[in-house]
């Protein structure tokens, strides 16, 4: 009985596996930067090189993160998605301007329309390579407490926001634990000297 | 004598084939450019991935290569060099990926399928041949006898 049983079951296993990977998208490799703290960047704006935008600035409010470029052929084709999301209202949308000139990505946003509150302008690639970019477009979702909660890699569709990110938005605001998250381990911290910088003075 | 004054003439080709091969980043130290050739070789290409970095082109791997020039610049370690791309782009960087519970079946399942199927092929063979060296039945004994009866007239 075994001597049979055994040989199909060993090729019905592998065949399990070959079909499994059949769905599987090599190019998709998962970030391991998911539900860890957002890498620090501080890099001027796209369109005015004077003004700056760091993590920092952005704590307190769940965000998105679209990682795009004038170069960026699929970017164009995600567009229309940003804008989308941009104009609901729900959550505030950013850009990394991904190794781009300034030149291309204002004439870029120019032509198509900016949907982004502020795009970061990433000219060498490192902060790039901080979030674990290797192709734009790439979209990741921050909590108020700058950690990285989700990230999509290729042309965002309305499914993808439908079914993965509003449900993880909600999920998001409704649960004070993972907002309190990095603050609380702050908080110590931070208020200590505040505290006694002040009785003296009082 | 003649080979001696060749000698030198032998290491300016040494010298002018290094200086073939071009790449932006140069090291002052040679150990440095010997360490940042044998790291860009162990890891992958994201962008095409059947590439290691010293082998790919892509805008991606340059600034990789960029960054691990870098951090060798300043000393860094091989290992900290590893942990920041591990960091940012996963195991997957690796082409020698580390022995842990998820990569078990692919560190030793190679080597499990051996011994599964040493042991069944180790099993089939010895029962064969205990097959042919069963003792004869009686009526095949009495065939044999016959035969060999028969052979003696």
């Amino acid at each position: 009985m075994w001597r049979f049983l055994l040989p199909v079951m060993v090729f019905l296993a592998i065949a399990g596996f070959l079909y499994a990977g059949l769905d599987l998208n090599p190019q998709l490799i998962p970030s391991p930067l998911i539900n860890k703290p957002a890498p620090d960047f501080d890099l001027p704006t796209v369109n005015d090189p004077a003004r700056r935008i760091s993590r920092k600035q952005l704590l307190g409010q769940e965000y998105l993160l679209n990682v795009w470029a004038s170069w960026c052929v699929a970017c164009r084709e995600e567009h229309n998605v940003i804008t989308a999301i941009a104009q609901s209202g729900e959550i505030p949308v950013y850009g990394l301007n991904y190794k781009d000139t300034r030149k291309n990505a204002t004439r870029w946003l120019a032509q198509f329309g900016d949907p982004y509150v502020a795009s970061a302008h990433d000219l060498d690639g490192r902060t790039g390579i901080d979030f674990g970019v290797y192709g734009a477009p790439e979209t990741f979702l921050v909590d108020a407490a700058g950690n990285i909660r989700y990230k999509f890699i290729g042309v965002l569709t309305p499914e993808v926001i439908e079914d993965e990110i509003w449900p993880l938005v909600a999920t998001l605001r409704s649960t004070p634990a993972a907002k309190a998250e990095k603050p609380a381990a702050d908080k110590p911290r931070a208020e200590k000297p505040v505290v006694e910088e002040q009785d003296p003075a009082e | 004598m003649s080979s001696y004054r060749a000698l030198p003439l032998l290491l300016a080709l040494l010298a002018s084939a290094a200086a073939w091969s071009i790449d932006p980043f140069q090291f002052d130290d040679p150990a440095h450019t010997e360490r940042y050739k044998t790291l860009i070789e162990e890891f992958r290409c994201l962008q095409c991935q059947n590439q290691n970095l010293a082998d790919s082109d892509a805008p991606l791997a340059v600034d990789l290569r960029r960054e691990i020039a870098d951090m060798i610049r300043s000393e860094r370690s091989d290992d900290e060099i590893r942990g920041f791309l591990v960091q940012r782009y996963g195991d997957f960087i690796l082409y020698r990926p580390p022995v842990q519970p998820t990569t078990w079946l692919l560190w030793f399942g190679p080597l499990m399928l051996l011994l599964v199927s040493s042991a069944t092929v180790f099993t089939v063979v010895r029962r064969r041949s205990q097959l042919v060296e069963a003792p004869l039945t009686e009526s095949k004994h009495e065939d044999t006898e016959r035969f060999h009866g028969d052979q003696e007239l």
